[in-house]
C-alpha cells in the first residue's frame, strides 16, 4: 500500500445467511487475518463493539464458525445526526483444511479484535523423517 | 444573474455537509455507507449532548490521540497489525496505516467536559453542549 494514501474505511460485507433470523438486526462479515505456524492456525477477526461474553466459536464438521453479538441497547435513546457506518452482529465461517485439536482452541478478545489459536492435531503436524 | 457569497469557503462547507447529510440518511437501512476516510464516525444526539461513536478495532491506546478545540475534534493515530515471525500468512484483510480526522460539531462544545472512552474497539466521545449554547425557555410574564 502506498504510505501516502489516506487510510480508508473498509466496506462492510453483509453475511449471506441461509436461514432467516428471528432478530431484526443485520449481520456483517468481520475482516479477518489468517496465519499458520508449525503447530497452530491463527485466526484474527475484527469485531468492534462486541463484548467478551457475546462471542461464540465452534468447530463442527470441519467448519470453524464464529459469531459475535453486538449489544444494541446503547443505541436505544439516541438520535442519529450524521452516520458513516452501520452496526450489526458479526458472523463468519471457514472450512478448515487441517485437523484441529478442538479441545485446545483458545480465544482472546482485545480492543474489539478476536484472536483465535487453533492447535493442529498431532496427526496433522509436519514430521521430520530421518534418512539413514 | 449575480450571485454573491458572503464567504466562498463557508458555501463550500455547506455543500459538503449537505452531501454528507444525504449519505447519513440511510442509518440502519438496507445500504452500508462504510466509505471515506478511516475511522468511520457516527454522530448521535443524546438529550442536549452530542455523542460520537467511532469504530477503531485493535488500536493501542498510546497510539491514539484526541484533541479538541472550539467545536472541532481531531482524532489521529496509527493502526498497526503485527504477525509473528516465521508464520505463513493465508489471508490478510485487516487494514493498517495512519489516520487523522477532524470532526466539526455544529454546536458549541464544552471542551473541558469532553469524555472519551475506548472499549471493545469502540471509541466513544461524549461531547457536552456548552451551557451558553443551550436554548432557553422564556417565560411569558
Amino acid at each position: 500500500m502506498d504510505p501516502r494514501q489516506e487510510l480508508q474505511v473498509q466496506k462492510k460485507r453483509e453475511h449471506d445467511q441461509r436461514q432467516e433470523t428471528t432478530i431484526p438486526a443485520r449481520v456483517f462479515v468481520p475482516t479477518a487475518d489468517i496465519y499458520e505456524s508449525q503447530d497452530a492456525l491463527n485466526v484474527v477477526l475484527e469485531m468492534p463493539g462486541v463484548e467478551k461474553g457475546n462471542i461464540d466459536v465452534r468447530v463442527e464438521e470441519g467448519m470453524l464458525k464464529i459469531e459475535g453479538r453486538l449489544d444494541l441497547s446503547k443505541y436505544q435513546d439516541v438520535v442519529p445526526l450524521y452516520t458513516e457506518y452501520n452496526i450489526g452482529h458479526y458472523a463468519r465461517s471457514f472450512r478448515l483444511s487441517s485437523k484441529i485439536d478442538q479441545a485446545k482452541i483458545s480465544a482472546d478478545l482485545k480492543d474489539g479484535v478476536l484472536f483465535l489459536t487453533l492447535p493442529k492435531a498431532e496427526e496433522a503436524k509436519p514430521r521430520t523423517v530421518k534418512v539413514n | 444573474m449575480i450571485t454573491a457569497f458572503a464567504d466562498p469557503f463557508d458555501t463550500l462547507f455547506q455543500i459538503q455537509s449537505a452531501l454528507q447529510a444525504r449519505e447519513a440518511s440511510n442509518w440502519l437501512q438496507n445500504h452500508t455507507t462504510s466509505q471515506g476516510p478511516f475511522p468511520p464516525i457516527n454522530v448521535f444526539q443524546q438529550g442536549d449532548d452530542i455523542l460520537a461513536i467511532i469504530e477503531l478495532p485493535g488500536i493501542d491506546k498510546d497510539a491514539l490521540e484526541i484533541q479538541a478545540k472550539d467545536n472541532t475534534i481531531r482524532i489521529s493515530g496509527r493502526k498497526a497489525v503485527a504477525y509473528p515471525i516465521g508464520v505463513s500468512v493465508h489471508r490478510r484483510e485487516r487494514s493498517t496505516g495512519e489516520f487523522d480526522r477532524t470532526l466539526s460539531i455544529p454546536v458549541q462544545i464544552d471542551v473541558d467536559a469532553i469524555k472519551a472512552e475506548y472499549r471493545d474497539g469502540i471509541l466513544t466521545l461524549q461531547l457536552p453542549r456548552s451551557e451558553r449554547d443551550k436554548p432557553r425557555t422564556i417565560q411569558i410574564a
